[in-house]
């Protein structure tokens, strides 16, 4: 049973370069916007708050469908993308990757914010007294600390990213080779007659993808906990 | 020259402090609360005065009629902390390399020995913070905020958060330190025996005032058994 047919490999290879993709972008903004809300007070906090976590509480098939509306051939920017700089989202997999991005978003950001929260700010006084300028004490000395944070979001983000469904689909439909995912791919092969076996075999595959996620990041917390406190 | 003409207010706490020192090491000198350690913080460019200029050598750094404020990172003025405060994913060598770097000085390896047997820290360079004790860490702490080369050297109850015994141990390294760096200091303590054997000169606060100022004869006597 546990010969995975190209189509299965396909959607797993898709799954894994949207994942990483969406990961991989949604990253250095997740870090300036976690340190954003770590570190600073300025007028619309709490707005930028709310709307990091709107797509945790949001039903997905509502953020699919917002992003067809903005992104879309007609959106707004994605007509504008599509104009003038030929970049189009719809019914791509790159237009899985931002609704993955976007889905993955909040997981990603908060432990980066509370790795952030907890480097101990007399230690970027130190850093400054030292004559290390803001973005250098960022770079030398918060980012280092909270480098283990970075990394348990940017794991919890991926196996989110991987597992996403309800945006996706809503957003770049179902095409295999295309936008077809793992997790489309097994709502599509459940729907047909005698797909259970290959069903089954993509449901191993993502649980496999989604354990190492969480074994990888609870290893990083740890380690996080073993920097601050100094070896 | 170091002059201070400040006040700030912080809670319960208003500072109103005025003092002017060309002594090698100034003691700032009071009981918890006076207002020392906000006190350095302004000096140091950590806490904004509501009202006041700061100044070094005629550079004036504080000026709120002005509305100038020179940044913490343009100072160039060292700060060793009571708490160390040194780089935890950093080993020794990186972290008395960091001022260094950040200043984008020249490496000098003259210096770098100087100072580290200065200190007495040049067997620890492989280390991390986590790894030292409390005595060779606030060591460390010295020598990482020396060589930033600043043109002021700022020192916080360096001994505080120490034993009797490891007071005893740093106690010569800052002797040395004033004699043979030739940095000027500003010497905060509560400990009037540590000051006698520091400071060349003395600002006496109390309640963020400033009560007296002199040499170090003007410390109270009774307190220099204690």
């Amino acid at each position: 049973m546990f010969d995975i047919s190209p189509t299965e490999w396909t959607a797993i290879e898709l799954s894994l370069r949207v994942a990483t993709v969406a990961t991989l972008v949604a990253t250095p903004l997740g870090i300036a916007v976690a340190w954003l809300l770590a570190r600073r007070e300025f007028w619309g906090k709490a707005l930028l708050d709310a709307l990091v976590h709107l797509p945790l509480v949001m039903p997905p098939v509502v953020t699919g469908y917002l992003l067809l509306l903005t992104f879309g051939r007609r959106g707004l920017v994605g007509a504008w993308l599509a104009d003038h700089l030929g970049i189009v989202f719809a019914f791509r997999w790159t237009g899985a990757a931002l609704a993955c991005g976007i889905m993955a978003f909040p997981l990603l950001v908060r432990p980066i914010r509370l790795s952030i929260e907890a480097v101990d700010r007399r230690l970027e006084q130190a850093a400054g007294t030292l004559g290390a300028a803001p973005w250098q004490v960022f770079l030398t000395v918060t980012l280092p600390l909270a480098r283990p944070g970075v990394l348990a979001g940017m794991v919890l983000g991926f196996a989110k990213a991987i597992g996403e469904f309800g945006a996706t689909i809503t957003f770049v439909s179902n095409i295999p080779g295309e936008t077809q995912t793992i997790s489309s791919a097994i709502y599509s092969l459940i729907q047909t007659p005698d797909g259970d076996p290959a069903a089954l075999r993509l449901v191993v595959v993502s649980i496999l993808i989604a354990m190492t996620a969480l074994v990888a990041s609870e290893w990083f917390a740890r380690r996080a906990l073993r920097r601050l406190h100094g070896n | 020259m170091l002059r201070v003409d400040v006040s700030k207010r912080l809670g319960e706490l208003a500072i109103e402090a005025s003092f002017a020192s060309e002594g090698r090491v100034t003691g700032l000198f009071g009981a918890s609360g006076a207002g020392k350690t906000s006190l350095i913080n302004m000096i140091a460019g950590l806490l904004r005065p509501d009202r006041g200029v700061i100044a070094i050598d005629g550079e004036t750094l504080d000026d709120t009629a002005a509305q100038s404020h020179v940044p913490v990172h343009r100072r160039r003025i060292g700060y060793v902390f009571q708490d160390a405060r040194l780089f935890p994913h950093l080993d020794v060598r990186q972290n008395l390399d960091y001022g260094r770097r950040m200043n984008r000085i020249a490496e000098d390896a003259a210096q770098f020995s100087r100072v580290t047997g200065l200190l007495d820290i040049g067997d620890l360079l492989d280390r991390r913070p986590g790894r030292l004790s409390g005595g060779e860490r606030q060591r460390v702490a010295l020598g990482r905020a020396l060589l930033s080369q600043p043109r002021l050297l700022l020192l916080d109850e360096p001994l505080g958060s120490l034993d009797e015994e490891r007071k005893e141990e740093i106690l010569p390294y800052l002797i040395r330190l004033r004699d043979e760096a030739g940095i000027p200091m500003v010497y905060v303590s509560h400990d009037a025996a540590e000051m006698r054997q520091l400071a060349t000169q003395i600002v006496m606060l109390r309640r963020g005032r400033v009560t007296a100022f002199g040499g170090p004869e003007i410390l109270p006597a009774a307190h220099a058994a204690a």
